[in-house]
Formats: C-alpha cells, sequence, structure tokens
C-alpha cells in the first residue's frame, strides 16, 4: 500500500479537472441550465413550426429569455409551442413570434416582438401573432406559380 | 486441405470462439461480484486511476489538441467553400463530441493504458505472482484485476470529455488566431449546436460503454495469458487489436441506435 | 483469525498424504500413482529429476491443480474435491515459499510480507509492524522493509519470500526449489532458516531441490519421485539403495548446483558473499 500523498493528491485533481470537463460540456455546451431563469410560460401556435427543436431559444431583439419546452399539435392540426421565459419579461398583448433561422446552416429559433399595447401577458396565455417558418420549397413553388400566372 | 478439414476447422473455431465468450462472461461476473462485496480495495482503485488516466494526459492532451487543429483547417476549407466559415465551431463541435472524441480517446488509451495494465497482468502470471496471492487465500481477481479494471472504466469518460476540451481549444487556435474568424461566434455555434440529450449524452454513453469493453479485454487477455515472455507479448497485442475492433463496432452500434 | 499465540499442542495433525495419485498434464503423464506421506513436525525432502512433477506435486498439495484419480488429504481433509471457496480456508494453514521468491513486485517488501496479516486477520497495523519485522529479522533482512523485490538480490527476495510464507504462522510449508539460482553462501543460509524454522514451529515442510548436499543435511523424509510413482525413505535409506534408477540421480548430481538445470531467476548474478 503506497500510501504516498502526493499521488492522492494527482489523482484527486486529474478526477476534478476531468468532472469539470464534463460539467463544461453538460451544461455549457449542452444547454443544460439549472439556473434556471424560466417559470413564466407562455403558449404560441404557428401552422408550421419548420425544424423547431425543444430546447431552442427564444429571444427578443436577439437576447435569449427562455427556452422552447414544448411542441405539440392542438385540434386544429396546429404546431402548439410551450416557451418557458424568464419571470420578469413583460411582453404586451399584441406581440408576435415568429419562427427564424440563424444563419443559413443555423437552427431554428423563435423571435419575439413586443406589440405596443399597454396590457402584458399573463402566464399561461398565448401569443395572438403568430409567423410559421419560411419554408424555402414553398417560397420557390410561390415563385415559380407566380412566374406561371404572369405568364 | 479438403473441404471436410476445412469446415471441421471451421467448427472447431466456433466452438471456441462460443467458450471463449463463455469464460470471458464468467470473469466479467467475478470482477463485479468482486468489486461489489468486501473487501474495498480504495487504495489499489486510486492507483489504477493514477497508472491509467494521469499518466495517460500527456498523449491525449497532445491528441486532443491536433486533431482539433485538423478539424479546425479542415472544416474550414470545406465550409468556406459555401461561404459558411461562420458555423465552423458547429461542425467541429459535433464530429468531435459525438464521434471523434469518445472513439480516438478510447482508441489511444487501449493503446497506452490498456495494453499496459495487459502487460503487467501477464507477466504477473509468468512470474507466478497470481499463484502466490491463491496459495496466500487472496483471490488475484479481488486483489489485482478488479482495481485495475474499475480505475480504468472510471478513467475512460474524463479522458473523453478532457480530449473533446483540449480540441475544442485546438480548432478554436487554428480558426481563431490563423485563419481569422471571431472567436466569440466560434464558439457561440458551437455551443448552441449541440445539445446534452442528442449529443454529449451519446458521447457519455460510448465513452463509458468503451471502458467497459476496454478494462475486460485487457485484464482477461493478461488474466488468462501463458506464463510465457511470448504470453506477455500476445497478451498486449491481442488486447490492442481486439479492444480497437470492439470499440470500432460498437461505435457503429451505438450511432445507429442512438438514430440521431 | 488469530493464531499467533499458538502453543504446541495445540498444533493440529497436519499430515498430507498422497494415495494412487494420477495426473496428466498437457500430453505428458506426470504421475501415474503417486503414493507418499509427509509427516508434521518433519522436513520432507522431494527429489527428482526435472520434470519428474516436483514443483506439481507442491500444487497438487496447495490445490491449485487438481489430480485425474487418487485422492490427497491434508490434515485428514480430502481436498480434491474441495470447492475454491473452501480450498482458501484451508490455504490459511499453509506457507508456500515459490521458485523464484514471486513477492509481488508492485509493493515493497514489507507490505509484501505484511500482506497475509492484513487480508486474514484482524491485527493493527502497530502489531503487523512488529509481526513483519520479527520475520525480516530471522531471515537475515532487517533493513530491507521499503525496498522493492526489483531492489534484491535473488538470495535476498528468496528471504523475503520466505518471511512472507511464514508471517501467519503455517501449520504447512512449502517450498519450491528454494536453493535455485542461489551461490553456496546463500544456500546454506536459506537451509539453515528453513532448519530452524522447522524446529521452532514444527510444522510439516515439504521441500523440492536438485541440492542434494543440503537435502541430505536437512531431510528427516525423502520422498524421490521417478516414473511418475514415489520411492520414500530416509536418507540414509537413499543412499544405501540398490534401485539402479536412484544410484543413477545421486551419482550423477556429484558435480553439484552445476549439473543441475535451475533457470537463474530475475537475471541477476549473485555475488559471492552476499552479505545483506
Amino acid at each position: 500500500m503506497q500510501s504516498s500523498p502526493i499521488r492522492d493528491l494527482v489523482v484527486g485533481m486529474f478526477v476534478l479537472v476531468g468532472f469539470g470537463a464534463i460539467g463544461y460540456l453538460t451544461f455549457q455546451v449542452g444547454g443544460i441550465s439549472w439556473k434556471v431563469p424560466g417559470g413564466f410560460t407562455l403558449y404560441a401556435t404557428f401552422d408550421d413550426i419548420g425544424g423547431l427543436k425543444e430546447r431552442a431559444p427564444v429571444s427578443v431583439s436577439g437576447v435569449k429569455v427562455g427556452q422552447v419546452v414544448g411542441v405539440e399539435l392542438d385540434e386544429l392540426m396546429r404546431a402548439k409551442v410551450t416557451l418557458d421565459l424568464t419571470p420578469t419579461l413583460e411582453l404586451p398583448v399584441d406581440s408576435s413570434a415568429s419562427i427564424r433561422t440563424s444563419g443559413i446552416l443555423g437552427d431554428q429559433f423563435i423571435a419575439l416582438e413586443p406589440g405596443a399595447e399597454d396590457d402584458m401577458l399573463q402566464a399561461g396565455e398565448e401569443i395572438g401573432f403568430t409567423e410559421s417558418a419560411l419554408s424555402l420549397e414553398r417560397l420557390i413553388g410561390k415563385f415559380v406559380n407566380d412566374a406561371d400566372l404572369e405568364n | 486441405m479438403n473441404q471436410a478439414t476445412a469446415i471441421h476447422a471451421l467448427g472447431h473455431r466456433s466452438v471456441d470462439f462460443v467458450t471463449d465468450l463463455g469464460r470471458i462472461t464468467r470473469f466479467t461476473l467475478q470482477i463485479v461480484r468482486a468489486l461489489l462485496m468486501p473487501r474495498y480495495r480504495v487504495r489499489r482503485t486510486i492507483d489504477a486511476v493514477f497508472d491509467s488516466g494521469v499518466l495517460s494526459l500527456a498523449i491525449i492532451c497532445l491528441s486532443g489538441i491536433t486533431v482539433g487543429a485538423v478539424l479546425g483547417l479542415q472544416g474550414f476549407y470545406n465550409l468556406s467553400r459555401f461561404g459558411a466559415e461562420g458555423s465552423l465551431g458547429a461542425v467541429v463541435g459535433i464530429s468531435l463530441v459525438r464521434e471523434l472524441g469518445p472513439v480516438l480517446t478510447a482508441l489511444l488509451f487501449t493503446g497506452r493504458a490498456a495494453s499496459a495494465v495487459a502487460a503487467e497482468i501477464a507477466s504477473m502470471v509468468t512470474t507466478g505472482q497470481l499463484d502466490g496471492l491463491r496459495m496466500m487465500s487472496v483471490d488475484p481477481i479481488d486483489f489485482i484485476v478488479s482495481p485495475k479494471a474499475l480505475g480504468m472504466l472510471l478513467v475512460l469518460p474524463l479522458l473523453n470529455a478532457l480530449f473533446i476540451s483540449f480540441a475544442f481549444f485546438g480548432a478554436y487556435l487554428v480558426g481563431v488566431s490563423y485563419l481569422g474568424l471571431d472567436g466569440g461566434q466560434f464558439l457561440t455555434t458551437l455551443e448552441s449546436s449541440m445539445t446534452f440529450e442528442n449529443d454529449i449524452a451519446v458521447s457519455l454513453l460510448k465513452s463509458f460503454v468503451f471502458g467497459v469493453l476496454v478494462s475486460i479485454i485487457a485484464t482477461y487477455r493478461g488474466y488468462t495469458s501463458l506464463p510465457t515472455a511470448e504470453g506477455v507479448s500476445a497478451a498486449t497485442t491481442g488486447t490492442v487489436v481486439v479492444a480497437s475492433t470492439a470499440i470500432l463496432l460498437t461505435d457503429y452500434a451505438i450511432t445507429a441506435l442512438w438514430g440521431v | 483469525m488469530e493464531r499467533l499465540d499458538k502453543t504446541l499442542e495445540t498444533r493440529g495433525d497436519f499430515r498430507i498424504a498422497f494415495d494412487g495419485v494420477r495426473l496428466t498434464l498437457g500430453n505428458q503423464q506426470v504421475f501415474r500413482g503417486l503414493s507418499c506421506g509427509f509427516n508434521p513436525g518433519q522436513i520432507t525432502v522431494v527429489l527428482g529429476g526435472s520434470g519428474s512433477g516436483k514443483s506439481t506435486l507442491l500444487r497438487l498439495v496447495g490445490g491449485l491443480l487438481r489430480p485425474d484419480a487418487g485422492s490427497i488429504r491434508v490434515a485428514g481433509q480430502e481436498i480434491t474435491r474441495l470447492s475454491e471457496r473452501e480450498l482458501f480456508r484451508i490455504r490459511q494453514r499453509i506457507g508456500m515459499l515459490f521458485q523464484g521468491g514471486a513477492l509481488l513486485d508492485s509493493m515493497t517488501v514489507f507490505d509484501n510480507v505484511a500482506l497475509p496479516l492484513r487480508e486474514h486477520t484482524l491485527l493493527s497495523e502497530a502489531d503487523i509492524s512488529a509481526e513483519v519485522e520479527r520475520r525480516l529479522v530471522a531471515v537475515g533482512l532487517p533493513e530491507s522493509g521499503d525496498l522493492y523485490p526489483r531492489h534484491l538480490s535473488g538470495g535476498m527476495n528468496r528471504r523475503a519470500a520466505l518471511a512472507r510464507a511464514v508471517v501467519t504462522d503455517p501449520d504447512i510449508v512449502l517450498c519450491d526449489e528454494p536453493f535455485s539460482g542461489l551461490d553456496p553462501i546463500n544456500v546454506r543460509r536459506i537451509e539453515n532458516l528453513l532448519v530452524e524454522i522447522n524446529r521452532r514451529l514444527h510444522l510439516t515442510m515439504v521441500v523440492t531441490s536438485h541440492h542434494l548436499a543440503s537435502c541430505m543435511r536437512m531431510a528427516d523424509r525423502i520422498v524421490f519421485l521417478v516414473d511418475g510413482r514415489a520411492v520414500s525413505g530416509t536418507p540414509q535409506d537413499l543412499l544405501n539403495s540398490d534401485d539402479e534408477r536412484i544410484v543413477e540421480f545421486l551419482a550423477a548430481d556429484g558435480g553439484g548446483p552445476a549439473a543441475s538445470q535451475d533457470p537463474v531467476p530475475s537475471g541477476r548474478l549473485d555475488l559471492a558473499g552476499d552479505a545483506s
């Protein structure tokens, strides 16, 4: 039994650094947030959410304010998205939510645009104005159709 | 060799293979039992973590930075054709976390640490040390094998995370300092392109599974080696070959099953 | 397992008896009906040419090998049918000195000798330390506790291994070629140690060897292995025997250690007069 305090120290440091790396990967890269600034839930319904996934960020003016925590179909076969937002957020009742893509190859996220009303949305309410994901095929299709119509 | 003997040989090989599987399974169960029941060999496990982990740090870090740098370079050249250099962080990140990290770490680990363990145990067989233990009523699997196996198993996921981190750093160095990308953008795309469930979890799972495979293969080959100098050599090379193959095959299986 | 205050009376009758043992290893039949006995309190030397099965016999006693047929009784118990678990308990009464020592090279001499105590007794570290020191002094290695086996010469290794073999006060001590590869001074040293240990602890001691001179001096009885069987008797019986195989063996070994084929362990040269 080689009791070498130095050896133990080194092993301890190794394990710490290793777990630190795992922690970095898990929280920073993986996006698991354990200081959850969420709690304020809103809903938004879209015709087409495109490639929007759970955990997709929700931002206002480019600043992340929360994330998508659920996606499901409602009775009208539209996509109802659950948003988990920071509780300090104040959104007027006429705010809108649109699905955008970050960059060309990037992931999709939800951008919230605040409205002009004085009343604010309460927890559990639904955002009235939504803009579905831009679908490249539809865009091209529309373009082709319009071009056809002109001819 | 006519057809009859060839078939005969094939049959033999198959039976041998299955018998070997049975032996390895029994060996593994013995290790598990030794780990679960007292006495607990904490000191020896710590020593094993030191031997296989700390002493592998040099090559893991060096390889990590190098691989990351290469990925950065290669990724940049490919992405710049589409004007998508901004996504370099994402491309590098995903390939490292999901595939290159776990697989390369495991392969490097096999070559450096696992083969050393196999050689050590095999030479203990040769010099009669294991028999000596048995005669002293000490179970070699409890005293020698299990701590080393557990040590290797604990170390591999840690090394994997370190490898990936160092590779990120290597890619960052190349991308930012050499190729002139924006450091902040690199990191943001890298960090936001992956999720824990899809990517990090797979990485950890893979390195854990690889850890199990490597530690069992290395200790088994050492333990069952012939008590000669050739036996030690065969145990070492056999470990590297079998473990590497197992890693690559399992990698495919996990990647396919995970589905993403 | 507190056995360190053992008096002579509490020592059981640790007789070893082989009866009709048959064993084939690989494609060689090592024993074809081996019958012999090893008496408590005596040193029995097992003689025989290389390949006659001396080491194998010891491994059979320790349960590291099982015979194909026949019976082996240790202290009255038939060991050929015991499970590994039950064998472990028997082995706690046996100390074995392996050829070359077989100390664990990753541990110090002290830790090596202390191992059986740490594993099988509940002694405090202080008591263990005392016991280990006592044994190391007895074998002439008082300052070597902190060294590693690779730092020791062949002779010192052997003596450290002997200390380990007797540290738990076993009832049976098995020594596999304790003199192999040693210079004459160390051979004599080990021989004296074995005789003294046997006299003081009243053990059943089994020694395998080639070194006729030492064997004749220290043996109370001799078991001579030939043709897969055993011929037993006192040393005098052996010298007086007119069995041609025995005569041939005794004559051929007249050249002493040079005539044997023991490998020199660990490739070290033993300096004559190795004073440690």
